[in-house]
């Protein structure tokens, strides 16, 4: 019974807040297709409470491979996109998204400027989170063996020699190295922290194979000795089991997933008492950090009625408006709309924006580059070939590919 | 049958495999001769959340004229082919002329993603083939011994790795290997290794690729044996009992001659699924120590920035391999059908 009621109350408090803060009210057809996870979660149920609208949403881990199908066609079937800065730009590559500054002045006077993402001028989507990778570090296990939070990465590599020789861990170092997609994603970090340039500027021309990309695999590999030995197929869920399991005591992780560690489920209390979030770290002596940063946002399709348009453009307004921000979902994200008080849980990523830390970059060609890396480190990291040889094999790989794609000749 | 009666009778099939067989490979070969239209990149200064950056852009606008007078891109010829990415023509040759030695040549050739998920795709075929046929060969044998009322139970039991969805049942063994696993443990117990990890080792995840790939087909060899060892001519089978031929004399004289024709079905439709090798690789998270054509097809499709042309030619590419690996087999068939009776 008591039960029961809790979830009668459930309903009627999300009820309330659908009706009564959400006040929203359009015509046409609005189809999401977005990543899944508890913000974008969110931001569709707020977007779908609006009245009048023929609404329908696709959340899921594959939306990168649906999301310029979906859109291509005339009418499109998903109105609106969420995408973050890395796939925005397939998107308007195949020009499939329309600007929006239309829509912002007729609907949009109240969105915040540092929301709106323009390109060339153009505001091509509204960001509403932000997100970064930072350091997650057990606080027990660094006081056990007398070192202060490293800043660096030699500082995580020293703190991890003295976490093995105490014999507290044998892999303390965590990290979603698994080839592909993850283990790109680390070089891309750890080779805007040595300060090196992934192109020549103003062309698709690579330009990694040098002193910084070495440093970067160096550094890895280093990191890697402290990892658990298969590392090579730890994503980022794993790398989260890994710590939810106490056998790691540093890691590089998504701001977006520390909700979780820190939470009581799923772990031992020593674990998630003791998991504490710092900034990003630096590697070598560029300054820059070892990260960067994210924003998740919407689009608007552009083959679709201008009506549908308008609809889709007031109810993911509405999905982001500082009214969705409750005790429920100020802990989901780094919400940037007006309104949002960080949690502890946030600070990292917090810390990362304050340290100036690089975005990624939003090139047409990155996409290409981060595929390559993914196929071609793992065999560096195994120790079959040199650091030379995997930066000269990841340049040939990425050239074959931007020279189909039309990016060089 | 009549010439005509036989036209009629596979017309409609005919039909359905020209649409949904034929008319694909058609656009997919179409598809991997052609490359995308040289983009115009303009400078363009992007602002968000964190500021703005000058930073590159595709100039839509420029790059749909282009479209517009040719929409299926810019024509390739051969030239994805012979890219790095596939068959390497300008790299091979250059590790041939430059290499020290055979193996010299060797390690070169294995940097190249093609020839490197050739090597795995290769040895996975010719491993795991004519293993499921033994093995399913040898269920089917035991099977078929078991007591008339154990049967029923004893066949789903032998046909649950078929019936478990490929990538759960790869999950499920993945699991079991990891180093905290009861296998991973087990294995570490035996080897006296406390460091040794199956999903770190290059040879040991080849092998429990293989193990799975095993383990998961051999069902269809069992019940393709099985329900040829319901034909076997259990007269013959008397006869030889009465002249005194042992179980193992029977099943080689008798049992296997007469289930000669259903290894070359089953060795053709092995054959074909073992080159695809896909679904493992995925849920072992092996890419970085197998890779198979298939695989780099999906690679191609899943990334960011799609790579049509380059997934469309290793298809091609797949295609013909499947049509050399099968030519053997295909030969004999057509020799047999024409050879008299």
């Amino acid at each position: 019974m008591n039960i029961l009621k809790s979830a009668l109350l459930g309903t009627a408090v999300a009820a309330l807040t659908a009706t009564g803060a959400l006040a929203c009210e359009a015509t046409g057809r609005v189809s999401i297709i977005g990543n899944e996870f508890p913000a974008i979660q969110t931001v569709a149920a707020n977007a779908g409470a609006c009245t009048g609208i023929d609404f329908s949403s696709n959340l899921t881990a594959d939306h990168q491979t649906l999301n310029v199908a979906g859109m291509s066609g005339n009418p499109a079937e998903y109105t609106t996109a969420i995408v973050a800065n890395s796939s925005i730009v397939a998107l308007i590559n195949e020009d499939v998204i329309r600007p929006l500054d239309d829509l912002v002045a007729t609907y949009g006077a109240d969105i915040p400027a540092r929301q709106l993402i323009t390109v060339d001028g153009q505001i091509m989507a509204v960001a509403f989170m932000a997100n970064a990778q930072h350091l997650v570090y057990r606080g027990d296990v660094l006081e056990q063996v007398g070192l202060d939070v490293p800043t660096s990465y030699e500082e995580v590599l020293a703190a991890a020699e003295a976490i093995r020789a105490a014999g507290i861990m044998e892999y303390p170092v965590g990290g979603a190295y698994a080839a592909g997609w993850n283990l790109a994603q680390e070089f891309i970090n750890m080779y805007i922290g040595t300060g090196g340039e992934f192109f020549v500027p103003g062309t698709a021309q690579v330009s990694i194979n040098n002193a910084q990309g070495v440093e970067a695999l160096e550094m890895m590999k280093a990191l890697t000795e402290y990892m658990n030995p298969d590392f090579l197929t730890h994503d980022s869920n794993a790398t989260s089991a890994e710590w939810e399991a106490g056998n790691v005591a540093l890691m590089n992780m998504w701001g977006s997933r520390t909700g979780v560690l820190m939470d009581a489920e799923g772990s031992e209390p020593v674990v998630y008492e003791n998991t504490m979030v710092s900034g990003p770290l630096t590697v070598g002596d560029s300054g820059t950090p070892a990260t960067t940063l994210w924003w998740d946002g919407w689009t608007v399709a552009k083959n679709i009625s201008d009506e549908d348009a308008a609809a889709t453009f007031i109810a993911m307004a509405n999905g982001v408006s500082p009214a969705i921000l409750d005790d429920a979902t100020m802990g989901q994200a780094v919400w940037l709309m007006e309104g949002y008080t960080p949690a502890p849980v946030n600070e990292g990523v917090l810390a990362s924006v304050a340290a100036g830390s690089t975005p990624y970059p939003m090139r047409p060609y990155q996409g290409l580059l981060h595929t390559a890396l993914g196929d071609n480190i793992a065999d560096f990291l195994q120790g079959n070939e040199s650091a030379e040889q995997a930066l000269a094999d990841i340049e040939a790989a990425y050239t074959a590919a931007a020279i189909e794609k039309g990016f060089l000749q | 049958m009549k010439h005509a009666s036989f036209f009629w009778f596979v017309l409609p099939s005919s039909l359905m495999m020209l649409l949904f067989i034929a008319f694909p490979i058609v656009s997919v070969v179409t598809q991997s001769l052609y490359q995308a239209h040289e983009q115009v990149i303009i400078e363009v200064e992007n602002c968000g959340p964190f500021g703005c950056t000058t930073e590159t852009a595709v100039d839509t606008q420029a790059t749909a004229a282009l479209r517009e007078a040719e929409p299926l891109g810019q024509w390739a010829g051969l030239n994805i082919y012979k890219d790095r990415n596939h068959l390497a023509v300008d790299e091979v040759t250059a590790a041939w002329v430059n290499a020290d030695g055979l193996p010299d040549f060797g390690r070169a050739l294995m940097n190249l993603p093609f020839y490197k998920a050739m090597a795995f795709t290769l040895t996975y075929t010719a491993v795991v083939t004519p293993l499921t046929i033994i093995l399913g060969f040898i269920i089917a044998i035991a099977v078929n011994a078991v007591a008339r009322s154990l049967r029923g139970p004893t066949i789903f039991f032998s046909l649950l790795p078929m019936i478990v969805t490929p990538l759960v049942g790869a999950l499920i063994l993945f699991w079991m290997v990891d180093a905290r696993g009861i296998l991973g443990t087990a294995l570490q117990w035996l080897a006296d290794d406390p460091s040794l990890s199956v999903k770190a080792s290059t040879p040991l995840m080849w092998i429990m690729l293989m193990v799975y790939g095993v383990w998961s087909s051999a069902p269809f060899a069992f019940i393709v044996y099985y329900a040829g060892l319901q034909t076997v001519n259990t007269d013959t089978l008397e006869a030889a009992m009465i002249d005194g031929a042992s179980r193992w004399q029977r099943i080689r004289y008798v049992v296997i001659p007469h289930l000669v024709p259903l290894t070359t079905f089953i060795a053709l439709i092995q054959l074909m699924d073992n080159f695809r090798v896909f679904e493992p690789i995925v849920s072992f998270s092996a890419q970085a120590h197998a890779t198979s054509l298939s695989y780099a097809i999906f690679n191609d499709l899943g990334g960011e920035t799609r790579l049509l042309s380059s997934a469309a030619a290793t298809s091609v590419l797949t295609i013909i391999g499947v049509a050399i690996l099968l030519s053997p087999v295909l030969v004999r068939t057509w020799r047999e059908f024409g050879s008299p009776r």
